[in-house]
């Protein structure tokens, strides 16, 4: 329906003028020394949204293959003499 | 100490947020995986003199940011091809919306100077106390808030104020409804 389009639109728009406007105020009163506790907050958000992005990923094999290999001395200095990544993968079963 | 399975599992522990540093800090998901791994076979060989009960966290990021610093030079050009390597990182896609927040974000955190983004990244996301970050940087604590504070205005300047006129609602709206008339 149309009343649906008007309205999924309507809420675009509203909630980047919200954005907008709060960016406005909120930038405008800071002062040199402090920051606004707002943008603050904005700022940390978007920082831990981008960095758990990645963490959320979980640990890659390559890596727990590596660590489960690497637990003997031995094997230590061989694969850092060693330097090859791609060797990591050939052991895979 | 020696490497327990219970140490092994705290290495493990870390990796995704090893990982989450080491692409803030290079920009670069390849060249942060090769980081990750370089940390971890520096780790175990040293393993020897991590001391138990202290920060193991701290001590594998201070060791990978210690790699990354010595090789960073070297290959500064990397940091260039930060745009299109970073969307590669991501699993699931934002809205188109918040994707154009996120990638306005990434690209103010990229202006940042170096000890400045580590600084607020370990604070600021790694969760990381600013004594932490401050032995991980191998600063003093002041130092490290200092380049946080600066970190976070020049972020809000580039954000909320520089570009609010390139990144206002007209322009923003327009791209997120895909430009349907009315």
């Amino acid at each position: 329906m149309k009343l649906q389009g008007l309205n999924s639109r309507g809420n675009v728009e509203k909630v980047m003028k919200d954005v907008k406007s709060q960016a406005s105020k909120n930038a405008a009163p800071r002062k040199p020394g402090g920051l606004n506790a707002e943008i603050q907050s904005r700022i940390g958000h978007q920082l831990r949204a981008m960095y758990d992005d990645v963490v959320r990923q979980g640990v890659p094999d390559r890596f727990t293959d590596l660590i489960r290999k690497l637990d003997v001395p031995a094997a230590q200095s061989h694969v850092e003499n060693g330097g090859g990544s791609t060797d990591q993968n050939d052991g895979r079963e | 100490m020696p490497l327990t399975d219970s140490l092994r599992d705290d290495i493990l522990a870390a990796v995704p947020s090893l990982r989450a540093f080491a692409i803030s800090l290079s920009g670069n998901s390849d060249r942060a995986d090769d980081l990750v791994q370089e940390t971890l076979l520096r780790a175990l060989a040293n393993i020897d003199s991590f001391q138990p009960g202290s920060n193991l966290p701290a001590w594998l990021f201070t060791i990978l940011r210690n790699l990354f610093r010595s090789d960073y030079r070297k290959r500064r050009r990397e940091v260039e091809d930060a745009e299109g390597n970073y969307a590669k990182t991501l699993k699931t896609h934002p809205s188109q919306g918040a994707h154009l927040e996120f990638e306005e974000f990434r690209a103010a955190l990229e202006k940042l100077p170096q000890d400045q983004r580590e600084a607020l990244i370990l604070v600021g996301a790694s969760g990381f106390s600013y004594e932490d970050a401050a032995a991980i940087c191998g600063c003093a604590v002041g130092t490290i808030k200092s380049r946080v504070n600066r970190a976070r205005s020049k972020l809000a300047a580039l954000l909320y104020v520089e570009g609010a006129e390139d990144f206002g609602p007209d322009e923003t709206v327009r791209a997120v409804i895909g430009g349907s008339g009315g």
